[in-house]
């Protein structure tokens, strides 16, 4: 474009072609082609068939926790995603919506309020600390703010945990909780936890009841003029403030907004629940729910409920070794699709380590029979497969531990070295990855699910560095 | 004509560094005034003291006949006191319409539970913003129109920024703008551009204006008056023939004996 011509208003190309390629993006996208409302309806549609289709009491269960997950995750959007408020007290405030419930509807205090008002007292109690606890927040931002809120859980910690004697007062029961809650009651009608062994679904119905109100009740706010304050205290505080914008209060509002949910959500969790105890507000609890958010992409109200219930799902699924071992091997491929380029590559790696992997078999099982076991003859064929393929000794003894800091060490060598040796180095890589799977990690679960959620966050960020549903956003231009 | 913002005898001091040093000076309504000096004379300070983000450490600023000093920022710019920013500070990852749309917050109302609730008065308002904010970007002709209001303000160019900035300084519907170097970085077609722009901003927006201006052609442009600062003090006042031949501000300029040399 010549000077003399003067610039062309409007046709600077990257401007002009970024509105295509935001355009392009979304046909990779479907689920933005679809309305919001009509994604919602979907979601209520395939969380309600689900009793419908199972009265199995687990999986009812699951169904009624990845609720309460998804209610977990979007207040907590609100303080980091939309607030921009990294708030590490967050459990704190669902701990004190399910204490809520336990000091009312029990024989704690002989109390057995209507559940509903519970939840509408939980709600207030919630937003009421939520306000006090955001207080730091004038003064403090990021991390600083972070350690506080930090602060402020293990104070919720603490009460909880010694609340059975204040000044001669017992308040929570300490670390025994309070047990024998009430049932939810539904305007009169008590919906009995479990009826002759089977799962009260109405729970799973008053759960997604109490969800869809939420949802649409954060999105709506969202969508005014209070959810563009938000964006933009995020953005930058201080042009935020300057361009009148009070500030202060938006955030305690976000703070407030995001412990009502939490209060909220606590007091639906422990009326489906034996009693509430100290230790299930852990902190583990606190991670989950962020790498829901994080999963999902902070800042994205669906990306949130789909990140709850791709984690939770997740997680749940690991309980069973039969289940966990097929995520583990099925990950490992997709992670070798994913990365190993040329993808033919993939074939010859795979092929080399299935070859690795009997040599080494028929060395380990010449040397000492102990060290193979075989698969009984009515195992499946994946299960033989393994069994001639991996080494599995019948006391490991040591092999595991040394196993395990092997692997590690040979990731490390993979990620330095180039070329070829990196291609040689996986090899064995992989083939020591199933022998720690299948002698340490599938042994233990209640660890292994936490190893592979980790695992599984790290391949979304390194897709997608601002979650499945988020919004890149750029920092400094 | 009235004066709109008066300062009076105000110092800002950091510990023992003092920026503004009992700076006496007033705009009038209607008026286009240019604070100009070197760097680090305190001319944003200056704006960071009208605007709240410093209270004075003495003096007093009193904006249509009210004491304004130690107001917090948004109760400032709710009053009318409206800026942008020398180093940009827009909301780069909100599209161009909801920079200027967020803008408008301090004189709407809609509180949480109308937004829940989507009252038809609460839509109503929804509507007034959007259309305020379009109206606000249409003033920059074809430059902030159409296609790029969806767009995130990252995607704008450096110049479009400013105006931008400009535009989301005028939804707060303020009385009186004050723009820090709104010519910075430009090239002269759009500096040439930008100094019509102000002009026609006090004609057609009715908004008094303080600027803070490096590049002397839009200076001379644009100024009822001018106001020359140097280490806090201000060193000359008047128009802008009056300041530029003030021997104390080409001495701020040029260093001492410039005058005799030449």
């Amino acid at each position: 474009m010549s000077e003399a011509q003067g610039p062309r208003i409007g046709e600077d190309e990257w401007v002009a072609r970024s509105g295509e390629n935001i355009e392009r993006h979304r046909l990779l996208r479907l689920a933005d082609r679809v309305p919001g409302w009509a994604r919602l309806l979907l979601f209520v549609a395939a969380v309600a068939a689900i009793p419908l289709i199972t009265d199995d009491g687990y999986i009812n269960v699951v169904v009624f926790d990845t609720l309460i997950f998804c209610l977990l995750a979007i207040g907590l959007n609100v303080v980091v995603g939309w607030g921009g408020l990294l708030d590490l007290g967050y459990i704190a405030f669902f701990g004190v919506g399910a204490y809520t419930y336990a000091i009312l509807s029990s024989e704690q205090f002989g109390l057995h309020v209507s559940s509903f008002a519970v939840l509408a007292i939980s709600v207030v109690v919630g937003a009421l600390l939520g306000l006090l606890v955001g207080l730091p927040s004038w003064r403090l931002s990021g991390d600083y703010l972070a350690i506080v809120t930090l602060f402020v859980y293990q104070i919720f910690i603490s009460l909880a945990t010694n609340g059975n004697d204040l000044f001669g007062f017992d308040l929570t029961g300490g670390v025994n909780g309070i047990a024998n809650l009430d049932p939810f009651d539904l305007f009169g009608r008590e919906l009995v936890v479990a009826k002759q062994g089977i799962f009260n679904s109405n729970y799973v119905y008053l759960a997604l009841g109490i969800f869809v109100v939420v949802f649409v009740a954060l999105y709506l706010v969202n969508h005014s003029r209070i959810g563009r304050a938000w964006r933009a205290l995020r953005e930058d505080e201080l042009a935020a403030e300057l361009m009148g914008m009070p500030t202060d209060w938006l955030k305690l509002l976000a703070f407030a907004f995001g412990a009502a949910v939490a209060a909220l959500t606590g007091s639906l969790f422990a009326s489906l629940k034996v009693g509430v105890f100290p230790e299930t507000f852990s902190l583990t609890l606190l991670i989950t729910v962020y790498a829901m958010l994080i999963l999902g992409g902070v800042g994205s109200q669906t990306g949130a409920v789909l990140g709850a219930v791709v984690v939770y799902v997740f997680l749940e699924a690991l309980r069973d070794p039969d289940v966990s071992g097929w995520v583990f091997y099925v990950t490992i491929l997709l992670a070798l699709l994913l990365v190993v380029r040329p993808r033919w590559m993939v074939a010859g790696v795979l092929a080399a380590t299935v070859a690795f992997g009997f040599v080494v078999h028929a060395i380990a099982g010449a040397i000492d029979e102990t060290w193979t076991t075989s698969a009984g003859p009515d195992a499946d064929s994946v299960t033989r497969f393994l069994d001639a393929w991996v080494v599995i000794p019948a006391t490991p003894g040591d092999a595991r531990a040394i196993a395990y800091i092997g692997l590690i060490a040979l990731v490390l060598f993979c990620t330095t070295v180039k070329g070829v040796w990196r291609w040689l180095a996986l090899v064995p890589t992989l083939y020591l990855a199933a022998f720690v799977w299948e002698n340490i990690m599938s042994a233990d679960p209640d660890v292994t699910r936490f190893v592979l959620l980790g695992a599984l966050l790290v391949s979304v960020m390194v897709i997608r560095p601002s979650g499945i549903l988020g919004e890149r956003r750029v920092e400094i231009v | 004509m009235a004066t709109l913002l008066e300062l009076k005898g105000v110092s800002m001091a950091f510990g023992g560094l003092t920026c503004v040093d009992a700076l006496d000076m007033h705009v009038d309504e209607g008026e286009i005034v240019s604070v100009i000096g070197p760097n680090g004379a305190g001319k944003t300070t200056l704006f960071n003291l009208v605007t709240g983000v410093y209270e004075p450490t003495a003096g007093d600023i009193v904006f249509a006949g009210e004491s304004i000093k130690g107001l917090t920022p948004h109760k400032i710019t709710q009053r009318g006191i409206a800026r942008t920013f020398q180093t940009l500070r827009l909301f780069l990852n909100m599209s161009v319409r909801e920079n200027v749309m967020a803008a408008a917050y301090g004189h709407t109302k809609a509180g949480v539970f109308r937004s829940m609730l989507r009252t038809p008065g609460m839509r109503r308002e929804e509507r007034e913003i959007r259309a305020l904010a379009e109206k606000r970007l249409a003033f920059f002709g074809e430059r902030l129109m159409g296609y790029r209001w969806d767009q995130p303000a990252y995607s704008l160019s450096y110049a479009n920024r400013r105006r931008l900035e400009i535009a989301r300084a005028t939804a707060t519907n303020p009385r009186l703008l004050l723009l820090d170097e709104p010519a910075a970085g430009m090239n002269p077609k759009e500096t040439q551009e930008i100094t019509e722009l102000i002009s026609q901003l006090r004609e057609e927006g009715g908004y008094t204006i303080l600027v803070i201006e490096h590049d002397m052609h839009v200076v001379e442009g644009i100024s009822d008056r001018v106001v020359a600062l140097d280490h806090g003090v201000k060193i000359a006042e008047g128009t802008f023939e009056q300041v530029a031949t003030s021997p104390r501000v080409v001495e701020a300029y040029l260093g001492t004996g410039a005058m005799e040399r030449k």
